[in-house]
């Protein structure tokens, strides 16, 4: 058994959070003016962020391939806009996604720890990390036992998290709290701090099988949280809103959270991330707006 | 506890080195390019001449004002005489015995909804004016001044045929003549203060703008006309301090709304003593925004900021005063530190600035002044390190540590983007020390505790407390001073009954 005499940690580091207050800074930062250069800038940079993600039962070889195809060249016809960070799957569908992505830089991220509900023992959790990182994946995102952390047993959280770490090996570990679930923002800053003791590379807030999923004022408690244990301790971990993200509007309010709570060293796809499906055809939609002044139709952008 | 400091500080967030250090060095990574409101949209006269009995009136003498951010003349205004000043008083006092007080309160309600709507429809002209003339960011002007403005006239046109249910059994009757003096911080937004319960109550009205902001109130006398207010009703002049004391000495105005320095505050209590004027005065403050140990931390961080550098601290409430608990204190510096570092400073117009331009180069002076006095005293200054533009007045967001109760920068009111930072270890020595103060306008409390909450709110004095949050209005809810802070309520129920004289 692992021992988590770490978690006394958790004493130096404070919970309260008030709603209403971060509600209203996060609302502050969304109505930051973005024009110009620097939206220019931030769609090719939201670009760069996207874990391009499809996680349906019906998922097949054949749709994680055209997936990919996008993931490496969103736009036809250009290099100026990047690929994207990851494609994030189920562990079925590793295999096809890191045939088709080999050699382009484009990660293979999955799911994993009994996705979504995270309700199995955490042998069998160990059991799919160990699997999943075995069929290649690069980035694991697993999900917490939310039922463990609302009973109050932190310590099984702490173990659960730092147990996948450890079979991640080199695996980057993606932590995934279902934020909708913990309901309160307290909630939601005790659990991002114990992922991070536990050893998360990353914090991310929603399967995007429950609602409410990513919003702006739950990732600006998660981004606090963040600056809070780096001021611990010197280690960056990184942040992955995921659902329920669908505009280049939103995209942008989130990279101005991040610049503004945490500045531009997490301003990157190692640190940050975007879990998203449909934001792409926006983000690119957008940016053939910038460059030539008129919106083209929904039609010249490619559905995958 | 919560966070330690570390002694290693290499990869700390917050800034390295000297605490006065204004590093010149780029800022890395992305920068958001400027975001400038339009301002073709604006209908700006050269000159404003007097709004006298409906009519605009020419003067002997004009002063230019001009925009603090870049020092540019915007247009010139009349500077009343007391001559002038005499004519506005007797064209509302005209005003109020052959029209205004004849006129039903329904049909008082009716203009007063009437000039709101006008403004709505303005609204975006107003704000960039208000930006333009005195220097706050347009953000703040187009978010806060000019709506809150509109939701007072709205909010006093709804009281205006409900008044005998304000004062149940009560007989009243409208004062008659009231002088209105403003300020230059939220010129607009006091205008409508007092403005529209003086209406919703059957007063007419003679007020004065402030040297540096006369222009919104002159865009206010143009929806005024446009609303087909009966002439004389509200009167707006502009001029400086003699202008103020010559509607303070007229014997035809009845009652005096101020909102200023509570220097001036107290020559007009000397002017106006045996006289039987009415008068309210909402003057300076020195508030104290108190931060427990058990408060929401990141949340206490936006509080504070907001109490001190919103409207670049030229708020009479701003939370001038940080009260901290000991044990946490090297935690909210830090943070506050690292905070100040995306407050973004410069051109008022920009819609991402958060802290625009001191209002005058008189205020610059004094801030500077006083900040001095805080270094020369001991205590450590600390300043954002933000570019500033070459012209125009500028002054950094900064804050004081080291601070006694006793250094002259906890005990005057700098009226500027500096902030004095004191601890204090248990609930009654917070207490003490928020009360320990000439004034009493206004305070803050941070804590996640509610007990606490009503505690502190019972024994603090000051006219507003706020509860883990600052610098919050409505027109519903009264506001106003205890001691040097001045006396009477403006907003709300409280604020109809300055304007009624009752018959018990």
């Amino acid at each position: 058994m692992i021992l988590s005499t770490e978690l006394k940690h958790l004493e130096s580091y404070h919970f309260a959070v008030d709603e209403i207050g971060a509600k209203e800074r996060a609302a502050s930062i969304a109505s930051r003016s973005i024009k110009g250069k620097s939206k220019i800038a931030a769609i090719k940079m939201a670009v760069s962020m996207i874990d391009l993600t499809t996680l349906e039962g019906k998922d097949s070889d054949g749709k994680v391939k055209a997936l990919c195809r996008k993931a490496i060249r969103p736009l036809d016809g250009t290099d100026e806009i990047p690929h994207v960070a990851a494609v994030c799957v189920y562990p079925n569908l590793i295999a096809p996604a890191k045939d088709a992505l080999s050699g382009s830089g484009v990660k293979v991220a999955s799911v994993a720890a009994s996705f979504p509900s995270g309700q199995s023992p955490l042998k069998l959790k160990v059991e799919e990390v160990k699997k999943v990182v075995a069929l290649g994946a690069d980035e694991v995102d697993m999900v917490i036992s939310r039922g463990a952390f609302l009973e109050g047993n932190h310590d099984y959280l702490f173990r659960e998290v730092r147990a996948v770490k450890e079979t991640c090996g080199e695996a980057h570990l993606k932590v995934i709290l279902e934020t909708g679930e913990l309901e309160t923002f307290d909630n939601v800053r005790k659990a991002s701090i114990i992922a991070m003791l536990a050893g998360a590379d990353f914090i991310k807030t929603s399967t995007g099988k429950v609602q409410p999923a990513a919003t702006l004022p739950v990732t600006l408690v998660m981004l606090e949280a963040i600056r809070d244990y780096y001021n611990e301790t010197g280690r960056i971990v990184g942040m992955k809103p995921a659902g329920g993200i669908r505009t280049t509007k939103d995209a942008i309010s989130y990279l101005c959270l991040v610049n503004e709570t945490l500045g531009a060293a997490w301003l990157t796809p190692q640190f940050f991330r975007l879990g998203a499906s449909t934001l792409l055809n926006d983000l690119l939609m957008q940016y053939m707006k910038q460059k030539t002044g008129v919106y083209q139709s929904a039609e010249y952008f490619t559905n995958d | 506890m919560t966070f330690k400091e570390k002694s290693a500080s290499g990869k700390k967030l917050s800034l390295n080195g000297d605490e006065r250090s204004h590093s010149t060095q780029k800022k890395q990574g992305w920068e958001y390019s400027a975001s400038p409101e339009s301002t073709d949209h604006i209908q700006l006269r050269k000159k404003y001449d007097l709004f006298i009995g409906g009519q605009w009136v020419k003067a002997a003498k004009y002063f230019p004002t001009i925009n603090p951010a870049t020092e540019e003349k915007i247009a010139l205004a009349a500077f009343a005489s007391n001559s002038d000043v005499n004519k506005a008083v007797l064209s509302a006092k005209r005003a109020y015995e052959k029209v205004w007080s004849k006129v039903s309160p329904k049909e008082r309600a009716k203009y007063i909804f009437r000039i709101a709507r006008i403004m709505q429809e303005k609204a975006r002209e107003f704000a960039v004016i208000e930006s333009m003339d005195g220097g706050k960011p347009i953000k703040e002007s187009k978010g806060i001044d000019v709506p809150l403005s509109i939701a007072h006239f709205f909010y006093y046109a709804g009281w205006a045929d409900k008044l005998q249910f304000a004062f149940p059994g009560k007989k009243f009757l409208p004062v008659g003549v009231v002088g209105q003096i403003i300020p230059w911080n939220f010129p607009l937004l006091m205008a409508a203060w007092k403005i529209a319960p003086a209406l919703a109550c059957g007063n007419t009205v003679v007020i004065k703008s402030a040297e540096t902001t006369p222009l919104t109130l002159y865009k206010l006398a143009e929806v005024i006309e446009e609303a087909e207010l009966p002439a004389g009703v509200v009167n707006i002049i502009s001029g400086a301090g003699e202008t103020g004391a010559a509607i303070v000495n007229h014997p035809e105005v009845k009652k005096i709304a101020f909102t200023g320095s509570t220097e001036v505050g107290k020559i007009i209590l000397r002017s106006i003593a045996g006289t039987d004027k009415k008068v309210t005065l909402e003057l300076g403050g020195k508030a104290a925004n108190i931060i427990f140990e058990d408060a929401p931390i990141d949340q206490a961080i936006e509080g504070i900021i907001n109490g001190i550098y919103f409207n670049q601290g030229h708020v009479c409430c701003a939370g001038s005063r940080l009260l901290v608990q000991e044990s946490i204190k090297d935690t909210v510096v830090k943070k506050l530190k690292y905070r100040l570092r995306s407050l973004k400073v410069g051109d008022p117009l920009d819609k991402n600035t958060d802290v625009g331009a001191i209002n005058s180069k008189e205020q610059l002076k004094k801030i500077k002044e006083l900040v001095s006095s805080g270094v020369d005293e001991g205590c450590t200054l600390y300043q954002s390190d933000c570019t500033l533009p070459e012209r125009g007045f500028w002054f950094r967001p900064s804050f004081f540590t080291n601070v006694a109760q006793s250094n002259r920068i906890a005990r005057e009111e700098i009226f500027g983007p500096v902030l004095s930072i004191m601890t204090f270890r248990t609930p009654k020595e917070a207490i003490e020390k928020a009360n320990n103060t000439q004034y009493g306008l206004s305070a803050g409390i941070w804590t996640d505790k509610g007990s606490k909450i009503f505690k502190m709110a019972g024994d603090i004095k000051a006219g507003v407390v706020w509860s883990n949050t600052f610098n919050k209005f409505n027109p519903a809810s009264p506001f106003g001073g205890y001691k040097e802070s001045g006396f009477g309520r403006e907003g709300g129920l409280h604020g109809l009954k300055e304007y009624l004289s009752f018959n018990e």
